[in-house]
């Protein structure tokens, strides 16, 4: 510990959800912002307890899958009426109606890259390393023990009162971790 | 507590939410890590091998038939006016259906909130996405010049020809590849909560590097999870207008057809109801074996088969509707031709096909009403393999009884397959195979960071008691979720075996330990019994429990004596006693 010169911040370990869901709404009163709760699975309702908002990927999903739909309806409309309009099975250059089932799969495929890409894109994925990953016991993380870490660079961080707080909220563990 | 697995119990209750639990053994977070990582870190090579070099010398043989044909052309193949559509559309149309249920189970499951979807969702995705690589092979190597495969995309070309979007073979290119690409988006969301638990626990770099690159350093952050859970619920709420759609447009490219037999409206939602039959079976015919080889009969139990079996009495009871008003309309449309191809497919010279369909598909769920049969994964496993061949001939009838009898007389015709269709046919299982158990030995087969969270200890409203351990009493002090008025019990709850018997209530939180077999009588008590040895055990806290006995949960028959906190084992790991300062 002693060559530390820079620490990421404060990381806490929880046995429980309900041990994890208490302290989340412990630190949020405590009014911290630059905090994250680590747990194997999501743990329903645990955005309550931090305080977060809602998610923004359903209007990233909704802008995405309606100009997708309306792209592939003017793929379709370019194609058979503008560019090279032929006459096929004596139909109207603009059969709208047959062009339902392709503007439907492309609404579906770009509303998909819009959820799978944005939520990349949001959490910041891929980020193959992270300072959390320098502590041994965040390996139970994707297992089965639930972590609070507390950063360092939030203005309310203070090392010692911070660590105070996170040992009353009932961790087995605080652990400081490098950066 | 090696492998002792409980029989099934009515009582076996969620204590928040009073349910019946999915998992009966009552598993701890790492217990359920370790079943699910042991095949991946301890495989059973010998087993596995003999499997994969069967499924590698299909996938041969697949890779034999196709250069073959390449060099050849389609002229190998028993295809030839009348029916210029034979068996590559026919494998087609099984491969996709049996892709349905993968998407199925992911999606409209999780939208109705099924829990018991999260043991199998992982397998039937995976199963779905390599049914899928099966089925879009047939049509590339149908159209016979392979190298133009690229004419069905809207690509700018020389010719400055567009494709004909009016077809039904062109919606079905959309159909099917935006379905493909959706299912291994969703499969892989899915996946990498758990290629993350497989990193943390990799010992070997080539392990730590793959399974680190592919977890694209997930660290279980709840604000990711937010936007996670986000993304996966709408992922499945596209998916699920997706499945139906996918399947309605590949029965479309019979239905828009003019061809008697073809040109029917009940094909669209018909097609869905057999895909969705096929599907179910084929996942029950990968499971069963699955879940002994694996030892999963805790997390796919019992009760698992036989929701999927309910699914498959229903999908085939609509076929079997389907079937039936397929002839009252052929015989009330009043159209000679009509009723002709529907007489002609029972009763002409494909009526062995039919048969063995109808029997397959019709008679063979109806065996599912008994409780007993329904109940046995023995009796499941070969019902579901009839219902695979019922489908396949399903797909065989509609496409050679339409064709062979042309419209005149003077084309009728009979087809038959020829070595190199039936080599395709079983090639196509090879790649099916091959890709499955790849699957299976490299990548998790259940979902775990989802079977994990319908764990009654997942909710946050689960109390459990604090564990005797030293870790805990020297920062848990003050801040235990204990009430004054109720003594809690300290009991060792160690992360490796739970022991402790927990029931909640709203008026009181009380600790019911489950006694050893012989004092409890026998390793499942029945529920009165439960109740009167938890009283002995706790004989201060009688009347709470009382209240609560309908809510007993009977524990794992791993033999648990009560013993006063100072006395238990430390549920500590190693890892545990970490700097405090």
């Amino acid at each position: 510990m002693a060559k530390r010169n820079k620490a990421y911040g404060l990381l806490a370990e929880y046995e429980t959800t309900h041990d994890l869901y208490e302290a989340c709404e412990r630190v949020r009163d405590a009014g911290y912002g630059a905090w994250d709760a680590h747990t194997p699975f999501p743990v329903h309702g645990l955005e309550k307890a931090m305080g977060l908002r809602p998610s923004i990927i359903p209007w990233i999903v909704c802008v995405m899958g309606f100009s997708g739909a309306a792209l592939g309806f003017l793929l379709q409309y370019w194609t058979s009426a503008v560019d090279y309009p032929l006459i096929i099975a004596a139909k109207p250059f603009n059969s709208y109606p047959a062009f339902v089932p392709v503007t439907f799969e492309c609404g579906i495929l770009f509303g998909c890259f819009g959820a799978v890409f944005g939520m990349f894109g949001i959490n910041r994925l891929p980020t193959l390393y992270h300072s959390l990953f320098n502590s041994e016991r965040f390996l139970r993380c994707t297992d089965d023990r639930f972590f609070i870490a507390i950063e360092a660079r939030d203005p309310k961080y203070d090392r010692e009162k911070t660590r105070e707080l996170l040992e009353s909220t009932g961790a087995l563990a605080v652990e400081e971790v490098d950066e | 507590m090696s492998h002792y697995i409980p029989p099934f119990h009515e009582h076996d209750l969620d204590p928040v939410e009073g349910r019946t639990n999915l998992i009966q053994t009552a598993p701890t977070y790492s217990e359920l890590t370790e079943t699910v990582a042991h095949p991946i870190e301890h495989p059973n090579n010998k087993i596995w091998w003999i499997f994969f070099m069967g499924a590698l010398s299909l996938l041969g043989l697949f890779g034999i038939s196709v250069a073959y044909l390449l060099w050849e052309g389609i002229g190998i193949w028993g295809n030839n006016v009348p029916v210029g559509w034979a068996w590559p559309i026919v494998n087609f149309v099984f491969w996709v259906g049996i892709g349905h249920a993968g998407t199925l189970i992911s999606a409209v499951l999780f939208l109705f909130r099924q829990k018991w979807r999260t043991s199998i969702n992982r397998a039937a995705e995976a199963m779905t996405i390599f049914a899928v690589i099966c089925a879009l092979s047939f049509p590339a190597i149908h159209v016979g010049r392979i190298w133009l495969m690229y004419w069905p995309l809207p690509l700018p070309n020389q010719m400055d020809l567009w494709p004909n979007f009016r077809s039904p073979l062109l919606w079905d290119v959309f159909a099917v590849s935006t379905y493909f690409t959706v299912s291994l988006l969703f499969w892989y969301v899915g996946l990498i909560p758990d290629i993350a638990t497989m990193r943390d626990r990799s010992k070997t770099a080539i392990r730590k590097i793959a399974y680190g690159v592919l977890a694209l350093g997930w660290r279980g952050s709840h604000r990711h999870w937010v936007n996670y859970e986000a993304a996966y619920l709408l992922l499945a709420a596209m998916a699920t207008p997706l499945v139906l759609s996918v399947h309605s447009i590949v029965s479309f490219d019979f239905a828009v057809s003019q061809l008697p037999g073809w040109h029917t409206t009940i094909f669209p939602p018909y097609s869905v109801a057999g895909a969705i039959f096929s599907g179910f079976a084929m996942v029950l015919t990968l499971m069963i074996p699955l879940r002994v080889w694996f030892k999963m009969e805790h997390i796919i139990t019992i009760k698992h088969l036989e929701n999927m079996a309910k699914i498959i009495l229903l999908t085939g009871s609509l076929v079997g509707y389907a079937y039936a008003m397929e002839f009252f309309i052929a015989w009330y449309s009043g159209n000679p031709y009509e009723s002709f191809a529907f007489v002609n497919r029972a009763f002409g010279d494909y009526w062995w096909a039919y048969w063995i369909m109808l029997t397959c598909n019709v008679v063979t769920p109806q065996f599912i009403w008994s409780k007993r049969i329904r109940r046995s994964a023995t009796a499941l496993f070969i019902l579901s393999i009839f219902v695979n061949i019922g489908m396949w001939f399903e797909r065989f009838v509609i496409v050679a009884t339409s064709l062979h009898h042309d419209f005149l007389p003077s084309s009728w015709g009979y087809f038959t397959p020829t070595m190199w269709d039936v080599a395709t046919l079983l090639g196509s299982f090879g790649l099916f195979f091959t890709l499955f158990l790849l699957f299976v030995r490299f990548l998790p087969l259940i979902a775990l960071s989802e079977i994990k969270s319908i764990l009654p200890q997942a909710n946050p409203h689960y109390k459990a008691p604090k564990t005797g351990g030293d870790s805990v009493s020297k920062s848990a002090t003050g801040v235990v979720e204990s009430r004054e008025d109720v003594p809690v019990r300290k009991a060792p709850r160690d992360t490796d075996s739970v022991s402790a018997k927990v029931v909640v209530s709203d008026a009181s939180q009380a600790i019911d330990v489950r006694p050893p077999p012989d004092k409890g009588g026998g390793q499942d008590p029945p529920e009165g019994k439960t109740d009167a040895s938890a009283d002995k055990a706790t004989e201060d806290e009688a009347e709470a429990e009382k209240a609560d006995a309908k809510k007993a949960k009977a524990e794992k028959g791993d033999a648990f004596t009560f013993k006063p906190p100072a006395t238990a084992k430390s549920g500590d790991k190693p890892s545990d006693d970490g700097e405090e300062g």
